[in-house]
């Protein structure tokens, strides 16, 4: 059976304010430490993996910023790939890409050396929010880049955009959905702002400089988005993902359905022989391991059968959706009536989970609220 | 070889919390050669791991020393330790009866504090040679001459042979052991008369059974002998006598004026109680010693287990600590919201946060405490009269004649900056005047009637913030008053919560409502639907908030396909719903159910 693999680059020009993925500022040395090292992780699981988990169906290059690094060390990075592993036919290959970092020259190279799905940060349209939020560029950029990356020949875009910022209204909101959509582009992920530990945004929030969103007007924003979206041809199949037909994240897509990826790079993760595992975060310490010879793995826990249930549901229940319920039975040899039946009663009487066409998903009401749901199936 | 009588000293030591009597008890014990310095661990006395996190000691100890003293002889010295809180005073009075002399322990930089005084008395009721110590004294801001001075004209103890000493240090600790020995005089007592032996504490072991801490005040204790509790009138063969130097040592016979422990097969803490006296059943003495009395618990909480299940480990284990503490009094009760619980007597608050903290620590049990209430004394309009211990169970308002409330005489020692903000905070507790007194020139002692009530409300919170720590309070019960109380209920959903209903005077049962009902939105979480919060007296709504309905609790993203992350904060998720008690629909966190005690008024 294939596999997804990720590769985590660890580099920004700057750090968002929101932000809290592993990434350093981008310093030569550390980029070539990275990549050799890069290089070398991927040859220790060259050595190890049977064929059928070096068999790749997509490839999501995310970060970090991975544009930050020049377009040839990203081409060399999947030449690599190609040699250690081999990349099924018609696979998904996604890079990120910050729209301060691309020019049509660099994306015609990342598409000429096989990328075939490019994932923008415009994050907003609005100057003031993209300054509030740290982000390096203007939406006039973000709309240069989209122009480009066509002109370059991507034909599947994916643009990240956030809601639920601080000073947010729904008015601007609106205008950048619209902005957005008129820009045309495949799929659209919509993410509601998360306060993580310890970013200057959340630190500021909680020193009071900055009101945070109040619920109800996110919750608004969300509908919002679900409505217009829906209106102009997004499907709405996941919590924060809207895609024109056929154009799902088929790498985000393994992760819901609980299916096995590989990740590379400082603090990516994997799941693989029931096995989930994370990278150690630092460069140094990440090089360190891989020149002797070791897996960089930080921590790694193997998931009982139980546990492995109960992934399934609470990642598939992210999806609109919802989980199979043949699938389920299929994986596990036992249906998820047997395993879940109580769970599913009573979130059901609450008017939380519906059953149909096979599927159990969560409802309407229950989609802002998903982690109450959810929270009942660990 | 058993020590003649007129070489035997019965001391204790009188200290204010953190004055340092636990580390001068080490001191005495290495200098006695007790403990070698490698043995001690820190605070020999205080057993308890509880004791010793809060620095306070709640079991009392007898330890056996001896002493060469300056004058060539061989001394035999006992050390009484006692309690240093409010809450056991009779505890302390009697272990005080057992001794002829106290150590009288003051920080040099701190001067007398309330609680000190009260022991103090306490000593000189029962006779005592008080020997001052003046501790600390290697502190830069001691002040040794003022705190002398205070000595003096607070207590009017002569303090010109005063030891200064440094329990830290070790300094004085000799000077200490020969006051001892020259100042208190040996135990009295007959050594041929009917036994009398005082019980001053007792503790469970699973092994022994009780083991009673006693002083011989006449005639003689050996293994084999047939003894009656004068008090329970119960029987029992001694198995063992002994003493702990400081380990549990058994000797042949316990003699007039010595102090140490009996065993004899009893196994029940009831049967031993403290104050008791011990004597013969062959050979009984005339009358017990004098102070005996049964203790009775100020302050009662419902204790419910989180989780209905755990009842039955709840009753279990309340039946191990009472093992252990004859004060503590537990009977089962039901709360419509909380399910089957019981409800306790306790002495006072901090006996009550005792046994809360040894239930969930020890016996891992996950707890909710309802708020803590007096006893309420009712005559219902037919002439009963009935003693109330949980709100909920207060009669309707129509079948009340009265109510009255247990009041205390409340002695507050504070820096005389200090008299107009306590003065304003005894006020505003309900206090009413008694006295007010200079002890020295910059002390003053408060003396106020309030209700208890508001003792075990916030007081002493309210004292300390007030007066910068300064303040030092001591109370003892002064009997029932007449008060205008109403019950006020709390409404959750439109349900009265039982558990959370109390009896608190009219004029602030307004302000109690609404801070209640605001104290309780911010500690109920939202849900998944709006949670109405009413107060209400009677039929009437006298404030009302309201918790929102959760509107969103969603990850936005995978990171990066980091599952495990994700899981761990479900996980996190589900764990603090369940320390939380479902209600109805209703989910309610813990501390919810004391919230009445944290509302600013």
């Amino acid at each position: 059976m294939s596999v997804g693999l990720y590769i985590h680059v660890p580099f920004c020009l700057r750090k968002c304010l929101y932000c809290d993925f592993t990434s350093y500022p981008r310093q030569e040395e550390q980029v070539q430490l990275y990549l050799q090292s890069l290089t070398a992780e991927m040859v220790l699981y060259g050595d190890r993996l049977d064929a059928r988990h070096k068999s790749i169906k997509t490839i999501f290059v995310g970060g970090g910023t991975p544009t930050c690094l020049r377009p040839e060390y990203l081409a060399g990075i999947l030449e690599q790939v190609g040699k250690v592993f081999s990349i099924e036919q018609g696979a998904e290959i996604t890079t990120e890409a910050n729209p301060g970092t691309v020019n049509l020259p660099a994306l015609k190279e990342l598409r000429a050396v096989g990328f075939n799905r490019l994932s923008l940060g415009v994050q907003s349209t609005h100057r003031e929010l993209l300054r509030l939020i740290g982000r390096i560029h203007t939406f006039s950029e973000a709309r240069q880049a989209v122009t480009e990356a066509r002109i370059a020949g991507f034909e599947n875009i994916n643009l990240d955009l956030i809601f639920g910022l601080p000073t947010q209204t729904a008015a601007q909101w609106r205008q950048s959905l619209h902005e957005i959509m008129a820009l045309q582009p495949e799929h659209i992920s919509c993410y509601g702002l998360q306060l993580e530990e310890n970013t200057p945004l959340t630190k500021a929030v909680e020193q009071g400089q900055l009101k945070p969103c109040p619920e109800e007007e996110e919750l608004a924003m969300y509908q919002m988005a679900r409505q217009l979206l829906g209106e102009n041809g997004y499907q709405h199949y996941e919590i924060s993902n809207f895609a024109q037909a056929g154009y799902q994240c088929r790498h985000n897509l393994l992760y819901w359905q609980n299916q096995a990826y590989l990740g590379l790079g400082p603090a990516a993760h994997s799941y693989l022989n029931q096995s989930r595992w994370g990278n150690v975060e630092g460069i140094e310490e990440y090089a360190s391991l891989v020149k002797q010879g070791q897996r960089p793995v930080a921590e790694k826990t193997t998931l009982t059968i139980k546990e492995q249930m109960e992934e399934t549901v609470f990642l598939g229940l992210r999806m609109l959706e919802g989980v199979n319920v043949e699938s389920f039975q299929q994986r596990f040899g036992k249906s998820l009536q047997e395993i879940f039946g109580k769970q599913v009663s009573s979130l059901t009487a609450k008017g939380l989970l519906e059953q149909s066409f096979g599927h159990l998903k969560l409802t309407e009401k229950a989609l802002p609220l998903a982690n109450q749901v959810f929270a009942e199936f660990v | 070889m058993a020590t003649p009588q007129h070489r035997i000293r019965n001391f204790c030591i009188i200290a204010h919390i953190d004055h340092g009597k636990s580390t001068l008890a080490d001191r005495i014990l290495e200098h006695t050669g007790a403990l070698s310095q490698r043995e001690m661990t820190e605070q020999f006395l205080d057993k308890m791991d509880l004791e010793r996190e809060r620095g306070i000691t709640i079991k009392l100890q007898a330890v056996r020393l001896f002493h060469k003293a300056a004058d060539g002889e061989e001394y035999q010295l006992n050390l009484i330790d006692t309690p240093g809180h409010v809450d056991f005073t009779y505890e302390v009075s009697r272990s005080l009866a057992a001794c002829e002399g106290a150590l009288l322990v003051v920080d040099s930089s701190q001067g007398i504090e309330a609680q000190t005084l009260a022991n103090v008395y306490l000593a000189l009721e029962n006779d005592l040679e008080i020997i001052p110590v003046i501790n600390k004294i290697d502190l830069p801001s001691a002040e040794p001459d003022r705190v002398k001075q205070e000595v003096e004209d607070v207590i009017g103890l002569d303090t010109s042979e005063a030891v200064l000493a440094s329990a830290k240090t070790g300094l004085g600790i000799n000077e200490i052991l020969e006051q001892v020995v020259t100042k208190i005089p040996p135990p009295k007592g007959e050594a041929t008369a009917p036994l009398q032996a005082l019980i001053f504490d007792s503790h469970f072991d699973a092994y022994r059974g009780v083991i009673a801490y006693i002083r011989v005040v006449q005639g003689t204790l050996k293994p084999g002998m047939r003894i009656r509790m004068m008090a329970t009138q119960k029987e029992f063969e001694v198995t063992e006598v002994g003493v702990f130097n400081p380990r549990m040592t058994f000797i042949d016979e316990l003699n007039t004026g010595e102090v140490g422990f009996v065993t004899a097969s009893m196994k029940n803490v009831q049967d031993v109680r403290v104050g008791d006296t011990i004597t013969t059943a062959q050979n009984p003495a005339l009358a017990p010693l004098p102070g005996y009395r049964q203790v009775t618990p100020m302050v009662f909480c419902g204790l419910y287990p989180v989780d209905t299940v755990d009842y039955e480990d709840l009753r279990d284990s309340l039946d191990k600590l009472k093992l252990n503490d004859a004060s503590l009094i537990y009977e089962p009760e039901t709360s419509d919201a909380l399910g089957f619980g019981f409800r306790c007597g306790f002495l006072g608050l901090l006996h009550m946060e005792i046994i809360q903290e040894r239930l969930e620590r020890e016996y891992g049990i996950n707890l909710i405490t309802t708020a803590p209430s007096v006893v309420y004394r009712v005559t219902t309009t037919k002439g009963e009269t009935l003693e109330i211990d949980n709100p909920s169970n207060l009669p309707p308002v129509n079948n009340i004649e009265k109510i009255e409330e247990p009041f205390v005489k409340a002695t507050v020692m504070v820096p005389k900056d200090f008299v107009g903000t306590v003065m304003e905070l005894c006020q505003g507790k309900r206090g009413i005047y008694s006295n007010m007194e200079y002890m020295g020139v910059n002390r003053v002692m408060l003396t106020y009637d309030i209700p208890l009530s508001e003792i075990i409300y916030d007081f002493f919170d309210q004292l300390k913030s007030r007066t910068k720590g300064y303040a030092s309070l001591d109370y003892e019960m002064n009997g029932y008053r007449e008060s205008d109380l109403v019950k006020l209920d709390i409404l959750l959903n439109g349900e009265v919560l039982d558990a959370l209903s109390c009896i608190v005077h009219r004029e602030r049962a307004y302000t109690r409502g609404r801070g209640l009902c605001e104290k309780l939105r911010s500690l109920i979480p939202r849900q998944m639907f709006e949670i109405p919060i009413q107060a209400t007296i009677g039929n009437k709504i006298i404030a009302r908030e309201t918790v929102k309905a959760m509107r969103k609790d969603v990850l936005a993203k995978c990171y990066g396909g980091d599952i495990s992350r994700k899981r761990k904060l479900l996980e996190k998720q589900k764990e603090g719903k369940k320390r939380m008690k479902q209600v109805g629909n209703v989910e309610i966190p813990q501390e919810a159910f004391m919230a009445v005690l944290s509302i600013e008024e």
